[in-house]
């Protein structure tokens, strides 16, 4: 693997076909690959998430992250189409549905696809992960502590999306999550609650849970980030996608 | 963790951002990761109008302690002046 890459600001079709902003980035050889869609953290559309991005194509992946704050906030600075789109109480669930469905179908016309597409998402992304595993055909899905998965934000947040539980008879592929052990939101008894709800239905899934780690361990730039915790996270994707993403596609 | 909680708090005043002064108008007031702030949770104050876009905004990340202290002067200003 060269390691040599692509990566450029795109516009692609989102929910209801809105022409939303999105950043790809993909391997320079001429491989077939799999393709992995990359859910930004609350922070938003920031540089770190770019990085994620290229990251994955330099492991040999077509990535792309969509702006999912590009309708309520374009041109804006992250951090403040992040609180502009915080302050609304997050991107409703339906449109996200929509913009990971765009971004996926995206990847898949790339001629580079293999047909395979993985998701993964951190922090609120972490939820909008899960969620989109139960809603789009997809061949793998990690999430990265997100929370209200297994159980709705107090009743006095703004937040609009709700416990995912009632869609998770509808879980489409393998789940990877990644967890804090000092995680409260995710708290370890929610995650708990989500181990066993997709142990009775029987669903293709791994959790690995931290020790001495919180929320947002994977973030460099942030004083939450924990190396051991990220290098082992790391490790667990390469070997989740490099099952489920390679090869030719279904 | 991401704590998720939000208040928000409409105002009236003014607040100067980076293209200059603007007329605010709401306030979002939560504790949760800080964006350039050292610290894994910061008090953080958006000062607001939405009317105007997401870039008018003055923001401020403040520790704890801190945002405490500074909610404590500004009564202790306003009553001393008799402004309240």
């Amino acid at each position: 693997m060269r390691e040599d890459i692509r990566a450029e600001t795109v516009e692609i079709a989102g929910h209801g076909g809105d022409q939303i902003e999105a950043y790809q980035a993909q391997p320079l050889d001429d491989d077939q690959v799999g393709a992995v869609v990359v859910i930004h953290h609350m922070p938003g559309y920031d540089a770190w998430s770019k990085e994620v991005t290229r990251t994955f194509a330099a492991r040999g992946y077509l990535a792309i992250c969509p702006n999912l704050y590009s309708r309520d906030a374009a041109g804006a600075s992250p951090d403040d189409a992040a609180a502009a789109v915080r302050a609304k109480g997050g991107v409703p669930d339906e449109r996200l549905v929509g913009d990971v469905g765009g971004a996926a179908a995206y990847l898949r016309s790339l001629s580079a696809s293999n047909g395979k597409v993985g998701v993964i998402g951190y922090c609120s992304g972490g939820r909008q992960s899960f969620l989109s595993a139960c809603s789009l055909p997809l061949d793998a899905a990690v999430v990265c502590y997100g929370a209200f998965i297994a159980a709705d934000p107090p009743a006095d947040s703004p937040l609009k999306g709700r416990s995912l539980l009632r869609l998770a008879p509808k879980l489409a592929c393998p789940v990877l999550g990644l967890f804090g052990a000092e995680d409260q939101h995710p708290s370890p008894e929610e995650i708990a609650t989500l181990e066993q709800t997709l142990r009775d239905q029987g669903a293709d899934f791994e959790f690995h849970t931290y020790p001495a780690a919180g929320h947002a361990f994977f973030d460099p730039n942030r004083p939450s980030f924990r190396h051991e915790a990220a290098k082992a996270g790391w490790e667990e994707i390469w070997q989740f996608y490099g099952r489920l993403l390679a090869g030719e596609g279904s | 963790m991401c704590t998720y909680q939000t208040e928000t708090v409409s105002l009236r005043g003014s607040g100067k951002g980076t293209q200059g002064w603007f007329s605010v108008t709401d306030a979002s007031v939560y504790f949760d990761h800080p964006v350039h702030a050292s610290a894994e949770h910061t008090l953080n104050l958006d000062f607001l109008n939405p009317q105007l876009g997401p870039g008018a905004r003055v923001a401020v990340e403040l520790n704890a302690d801190s945002a405490l202290a500074l909610a404590e002067a500004i009564r202790r200003v306003l009553a001393s002046t008799g402004a309240t």
